[in-house]
């Protein structure tokens, strides 16, 4: 089986999952691993959209 | 004071026991399989969730699998990071999934996701060896 993501849904598909470890693996309570698991997942999507604007200004 | 000393030597803090060997190996073979082995079966199932799921979207991706003999050195850091899915790397291998050349950007975060499977199958493991030692509730 074969597919293809856009360069957007593969940033936030890879965000999501490696986010789930990161809250799993590097906090001790279910409150902490859940609040650490979001702020990683915002972090590397808003990373995404920094980087597409940053992109954006440097090709104009 | 003397005595006191080697009482502390003697006996670790987080003394290594066999659950704490196994543990880290069997999350290694079958990713989240070491939480539910010390029975956190919730965080277990969603380690094994994402690291499969990151394995297999890497690999429909068309994703490259590395070999050991890579020769080049970023094709045996590849390695590393690939054999860190365990069962999944070894499965693959076997079935001959990941051969095909990255060419394109899709094939090559297909690649990246693999890699990355496998280095986040480390972490948990390391994690589980940590439950495992009472480091970690």
């Amino acid at each position: 089986m074969t597919f293809t993501l856009t360069h957007f849904s593969a940033a936030v598909v890879f965000a999501l999952f490696t986010s789930i470890v990161f809250g799993i693996t590097q906090k001790n309570t279910t409150r902490e691993q859940i609040r650490y698991g979001a702020y990683c997942f915002a972090m590397f999507v808003g990373g995404v959209f920094v980087a597409g604007w940053a992109m954006w200004l440097i090709r104009r | 004071m003397a005595k006191a000393t080697s009482e502390k030597t003697a006996s670790p803090e987080y003394p290594l026991t066999t659950t704490a060997v196994i543990a880290p190996i069997v999350g290694w073979i079958i990713p989240g399989a070491g939480h539910i082995y010390l029975k956190r079966y919730v965080r277990g199932i969603l380690l094994l969730i994402s690291v499969f799921a990151m394995f297999f979207i890497g690999l429909g991706m068309n994703g490259r699998i590395y070999k050991p003999n890579g020769g080049d050195i970023l094709d045996i850091l590849g390695f590393v990071g690939d054999v860190g899915a365990g069962g999944l790397y070894f499965l693959a291998r076997i079935m001959d999934w990941g051969n095909a050349m990255a060419a394109n950007a899709a094939a090559d975060y297909g690649k990246t996701f693999i890699i990355v499977a496998g280095l986040l199958n480390f972490i948990a493991a390391a994690d589980a060896h940590h439950i495992a030692l009472g480091k970690k509730p």
